[in-house]
């Protein structure tokens, strides 16, 4: 047998079993009929706002000065009240001379808008990034107490993570938001980044504690022998090397909080989700605004991958 | 310098409560050179960790250099920092350069400035032969360089005591001679050593007493020429003829 085989083969076969697939769907979806708006989808991504600009009083239109695409109109009020408006020039509504009542329309202001897929996006990115740091902080408080020999210190470790993970997420967004937050007077995103940072966390606190234990008792003792204490040996020999070890659970544990955060969506946090969902309302373009919101979870998710991937391989110099 | 007076230590195991540690008595003066030599599970190495409080012995009292583990104000930390240990497994800190190995507790504890402590650690590293390793992470090294690197280590906090458990039986053949060549430099310049070991050579050659252990008890104590010739005990008579 040679060692090394031809790979080609194989992955035409994978080209071909994807071709195969979509040929499938895009069958199925044929058979019902669907009619496929996709030039609706990129306004919601960015737009050209038009803002129209209304004459606050009546009057006439004193002149028009062209400025490159703009155009300068300058109003004339009844009572000599000079206003300059400036308006897109290819969207001017009026003459030099004309007489205008208050609230006409002299132009329009064009300026690109961002939409609202990519605020959504936005929205989910850092809320994300703001529940991660929290989770971060309490897995890793937690996974330390986990091993801890305190008993009581313990046993709240094991509490907290044992609820978290025996219920669903949505039910916590529930409870942080319909319980707590009208207990406590919270804002929804304090709930929703609350739910998800106690999420993650119980999850980042049995990463950390199995990081921890995975680094071999001798280097503890070592530490110990050389009359550092508890803390030191943590901080300086302990935490060092573990974080190297729980890096790709961790960042797995955090792309997956991206893809969880989605579930705040339920409690009205305007997130990717969310935006998608209200993009449909007004579009009826169901299936499109789902598989664009897909991509969107899917290339943030993949782009992070890579940075955590090229990471990995930064950090491997010591081993 | 060290004093033991009746020490147990009981491991509560799921075949049964192990004595690992019975009733040890032993008293080692200032330069003194003590091997302890023994079967395999005749509790050296716990005896060896009851000496720097790694082990919380269950009974008697250890004193090293007039302070007591036994007491509640005692520092352990404190006592630590003066008591060398030198592992079978090295036990390296492989995230930290060599130099970083030698220079962090000296930092840390004995709050050295950065610039003393490499100082130092030059120093000891050209002591153990491997002055040209420093930049090196642990895992770049053979393992007799490993271990010399974590004899200076030890060496670094200027311990009054080094305690060796097995320094040279994880180590390939060809690279015992020289962690034992180290460690018989040390002795020569009067460091107070107790040393667990199979190696009867360096018994032989450094040992101012052998102490010979079995299931957890000190069954003889002697001069090498003494235990080497003739010991006393059956027990130590039927040990050496399997070793030697
Ligand atoms: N952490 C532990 N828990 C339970 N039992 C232990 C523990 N450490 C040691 N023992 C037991 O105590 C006894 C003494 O062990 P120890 O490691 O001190 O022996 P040793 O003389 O160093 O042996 P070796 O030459 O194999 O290193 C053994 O029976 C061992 O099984
Ligand atoms: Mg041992």
């Amino acid at each position: 047998m040679k060692a090394t085989t031809k790979t080609w083969p194989w992955k035409l076969l994978l080209v071909v079993i994807l071709l195969v697939f979509a040929a499938g769907i895009w069958g199925a979806v044929q058979k019902i009929d669907y009619h496929w708006r996709w030039n609706r989808i990129p306004q919601y991504f960015l737009y050209l706002d038009e803002e129209a600009q209304k004459i606050p009083f009546d009057g006439t239109v004193e002149s028009i000065r062209k400025v490159g695409d703009d155009a300068e109109v300058t109003l004339l009020s009844d009572n000599s009240q000079r206003l300059v408006q400036t308006v897109a020039a290819d969207s001017i509504n009026v003459d030099e001379g004309d007489l205008l009542f208050e609230g006409d329309t002299v132009g329009f202001v064009k300026e690109w808008r961002i939409g609202p897929l990519v605020y959504g996006l936005w929205t989910t990115l850092w809320i994300s990034a703001v529940s991660s740091v929290f989770a971060l902080i309490l897995g890793l408080l937690t996974g330390l107490a986990r091993i801890s020999n305190n008993l009581t210190l313990r046993g709240i470790a094991i509490t907290y993570v044992e609820c978290i993970r025996g219920t669903p997420l949505l039910v916590q967004i529930f409870i942080a938001y319909f319980f707590l937050g009208t207990v406590f007077d919270l804002s929804r995103n304090v709930c929703g980044i609350g739910a998800l940072a106690l999420f993650a966390g119980a999850y980042v606190a049995e990463i950390v504690r199995a990081g921890i234990q995975a680094i071999p008792k001798g280097q503890t003792e070592a530490a110990r022998s050389l009359g550092m204490n508890v803390f030191q040996t943590m901080a300086d020999v302990i935490l060092p090397q573990a974080f190297k070890k729980i890096m790709p659970p961790l960042a797995g544990q955090f792309i997956s909080l991206i893809k969880d955060s989605s579930l705040v969506s339920v409690i009205a946090i305007t997130d990717l989700t969310k935006s998608g969902r209200e993009i449909i309302t007004s579009t009826f373009a169901t299936f499109e605004v789902w598989l664009v919101v897909a991509v969107m979870y899917l290339l943030v998710t993949s782009v992070l991958s890579q940075v955590v991937f090229y990471m990995e391989r930064r950090f491997a110099v010591s081993d | 310098m060290i004093k033991t007076e009746n020490v147990v230590k009981v491991f509560n195991t799921r075949s049964g409560v192990v004595r690992a540690v019975d009733r040890v008595s032993v008293e080692i003066a200032k330069g003194e050179v003590v091997v302890v030599i023994g079967p395999s599970g005749s509790g050296k190495s716990t005896f060896l960790r009851c000496i720097n409080g790694l082990e919380q012995f269950s009974e008697g009292r250890v004193i090293i250099d007039g302070v007591d583990l036994t007491d509640k104000k005692t520092n352990i930390n404190k006592v630590r920092a003066e008591v060398g240990m030198v592992f079978q497994q090295f036990n390296l800190f492989p995230h930290k350069t060599v130099l970083e190995n030698l220079t962090l507790a000296q930092c840390r504890v004995r709050r050295r400035s950065q610039k003393v402590a490499e100082g130092k650690a030059h120093g000891l590293l050209q002591k153990v032969g491997i002055p040209d390793k420093a930049g090196e992470y642990p895992s770049r090294l053979s393992g007799g360089q490993q271990q010399r690197v974590a004899i200076a280590r030890a060496l670094a906090m200027d311990p009054k005591i080094m305690l060796f458990d097995e320094p040279t039986s994880a180590l390939d053949p060809e690279m015992v001679g020289e962690v034992l060549d180290v460690m018989k430099q040390l002795a020569r310049e009067g460091m107070t050593m107790v040393v667990v070991t199979h190696e009867m050579g360096f018994a032989r050659e450094v040992a101012d007493r052998v102490i010979f252990m079995d299931e957890g008890k000190v069954v003889e104590v002697g001069t090498p020429e003494h235990f080497f010739t003739n010991p006393r005990e059956e027990r130590a008579k039927l040990f050496l003829k399997q070793v030697l």
